[in-house]
Order: structure tokens, then C-alpha cells, then sequence
């Protein structure tokens, strides 16, 4: 039972997280960031650009290094 | 029928008439362009997913049983159609600026795999991906696997992979086509985009009775990527409460400086890798 509860969450986890969890959690932060910079009135759409760019950089380096 | 674009739901200030017939041309202009991305985006990324599930399928149909691996099929499109009926309906229901800080947030962490792996794969850092490899592969372990029947099905090996292939493979398929047609409030051109890249790949996938390698998956793999970042940038970014210069046509802005970006990078690490060797 635990094991199916096991994969069933790993599923899950694989779907929506993949092999790079440091992305998933660089777009929540993005997101947060623009949402508390935009209830402070100011110029937030920048934010989740910039944070795509450094973190498809990031994540590619990271695993290139690993292969090497 | 009264249609508003993407941007600006939430303020409702001037909801336009959709398919070209509003009154502003900049407005229907815009409204053409996200319609016609919305359809390649969630045809594109239907299709990548439908040359997978196709050639696995074919590997069932091929060295075990075609009755048992279509059954498979039609069983997981059974699957697959309820969770569109659940999921339409419940996203429906969701404020419009928490489904699209949300959604947009699970396209870009999606759109990021994507375009992770379509990077490496363009740069010589991860094989291609090879639907005849994958097709040996499946063959081989379909002909050792011993045989078996359940009830009506007459292969249950050929069945069940069939099953969970197309299940596995339509999954991301059916949240990205939900969200897409929810989120742009258009779910018929969503739906007639899944359905269209489904029906061309299996009568493809039919009528050559051959893995679909010459299908450029990988370009396209990096094409959808780039789409679904620059979608789930927008929408994750309006959710939160931003407001995009230009408003829909920051699309345009999004899809060319992500997509060259990442052209940029593929070289840069393809040069690095062949430095080394």
C-alpha cells in the first residue's frame, strides 16, 4: 500500500516538478516576486522574463557540468 | 458572441469581439495572432506526445496483437476524455487570476523542461530522441513477454502497455490543451488543435505501420517549449497581479527573445562540447 501511495506521489512529482526541482521553485519565487512588487504599485513584468532566462541558463549549466 | 482578450479580463474595461470582428484592428489583430499561437502551440505539443504513444502502440499492434493494443488505445482515450470532463468544468470554475498565476506557473515550470531538454539535445549533450530506438526497444520486450488473457482482452501485455502509454503521453497533453483553451477563453480551438495533431499522427502512424521517425520532434520539442514559456510567463506574470506593456502583443516580444535565446545557447554549449573534443 505504501509503495503504491509511493509511486503514485512520485507520478505526481515527476509530472508537474520533472528532474530539475531548483526550476520549479525559481518560478514560484519569480511569480511571488512579481505578485509583491505589483502590490507595491510598482513595474513587476520584468521579473518572470529575466527569471526564465537565468533559470534555463542555470539548469542547462548544471547539467551539463554533471555530465562532464 | 462577446469575447475579451487575454489581458485586462480581470478590469473588463473593454471586452472586444473575438475572430477579427472587433471594433478596434489593433485589438483583432492581436486576437488572430493569440489565436493562431494558441492552435500550434497545443497542436505541436499534441502531436510530439501522439509520435510517442504512436510508436509504442504500433510496437504492441505489430509483435502482439493489433485487437488487444487498440483496445488499450480506446481505453485510455476513455481515461483520458472523463478527466477532460472533470477538469474542464473545475478549471472553469476557478477565479481567472488564480487559474492564470497557477497555470502559468506549471506551463513555465513545463515550458522549462522542454526547452532544458531540447537545449542539450541541439547542443550534443543528450541523445536524440529516436523513435526507431524506441520502437526496437518496445518490439524486442513485447516478444519475450509471455502471453496472457484477461476477460475480453485477448493480449493483456499488449493492452496494458498500449493503455498506459497513451495515458502517460496524453496527460500533460490534456492539462496543456485545457488550460490553454480555459485560459484564453477559446477551449474549441484548443480542442480542435488536440484533436486535428491526434488524428493526422495516427493516420500517419497507420498508413506507413512505422515508427514516425522522420517527424522532426525534437525542433518541434523545442518549439513548444518555447511556446509554453512564453505563455506561462504571461499568464503566470498577469495572475500575479502585473500588467504587460503592450499588452497581448508582449507575446510577440516573449516567443522570438526566448526562442533565440535558447538558439544562442544550444550553440554557445554546442561549441564548448566540440572544443573539448
Amino acid at each position: 500500500m505504501i509503495a503504491r501511495l509511493n509511486s503514485f506521489a512520485k507520478f505526481w512529482y515527476d509530472f508537474f516538478v520533472g528532474d530539475d526541482w531548483t526550476v520549479a521553485v525559481g518560478v514560484v519565487l519569480a511569480l511571488a516576486a512579481t505578485y509583491l512588487l505589483s502590490r507595491m504599485a510598482l513595474p513587476a513584468w520584468w521579473i518572470t522574463p529575466v527569471a526564465v532566462l537565468l533559470l534555463l541558463a542555470f539548469s542547462v549549466r548544471r547539467k551539463v557540468r554533471s555530465c562532464e | 458572441m462577446v469575447r475579451v482578450t487575454f489581458s485586462d479580463i480581470r478590469a473588463a474595461q473593454t471586452p472586444t469581439v473575438g475572430f477579427g470582428a472587433s471594433t478596434d484592428p489593433r485589438k483583432a489583430g492581436s486576437d488572430s495572432v493569440n489565436n493562431t499561437a494558441l492552435f500550434v502551440t497545443v497542436f505541436l505539443a499534441c502531436a510530439v506526445e501522439a509520435v510517442e504513444a504512436t510508436t509504442v502502440v504500433l510496437a504492441m499492434g505489430t509483435a502482439r496483437h493489433w485487437r488487444s493494443a487498440l483496445s488499450g488505445v480506446a481505453a485510455a482515450l476513455l481515461l483520458l476524455a472523463a478527466v477532460v470532463a472533470v477538469l474542464g468544468p473545475a478549471i472553469s470554475a476557478i477565479p481567472l487570476d488564480v487559474l492564470r498565476l497557477v497555470v502559468g506557473g506549471v506551463l513555465l515550470i513545463f515550458g522549462l523542461q522542454w526547452l532544458r531538454k531540447a537545449v542539450l539535445r541541439a547542443s550534443g549533450h543528450k541523445a536524440l530522441h529516436d523513435e526507431d530506438a524506441v520502437f526496437r526497444q518496445q518490439l524486442a520486450a513485447a516478444e519475450s513477454a509471455s502471453t496472457g488473457e484477461r476477460g475480453m482482452v485477448r493480449d493483456w501485455y499488449g493492452f496494458t502497455v498500449s493503455f498506459k502509454s497513451v495515458v502517460l503521453e496524453g496527460l500533460e497533453v490534456v492539462f496543456i490543451a485545457v488550460t490553454f483553451g480555459a485560459n484564453a477563453h477559446d477551449i474549441p480551438v484548443a480542442a480542435a488543435a488536440a484533436l486535428i495533431a491526434v488524428l493526422v499522427v495516427a493516420a500517419a502512424g497507420i498508413a506507413v505501420r512505422a515508427p514516425l521517425s522522420r517527424v522532426p520532434e525534437n525542433t518541434m520539442k523545442f518549439v513548444v517549449g518555447v511556446l509554453l514559456c512564453a505563455f506561462g510567463t504571461f499568464w503566470g506574470a498577469e495572475g500575479a497581479g502585473a500588467t504587460w506593456p503592450g499588452s497581448d502583443a508582449a507575446l510577440l516580444v516573449l516567443v522570438p527573445a526566448y526562442g533565440g535565446f535558447a538558439l544562442l545557447l544550444a550553440y554557445a554549449l554546442r561549441d564548448r562540447s566540440k572544443a573539448r573534443t
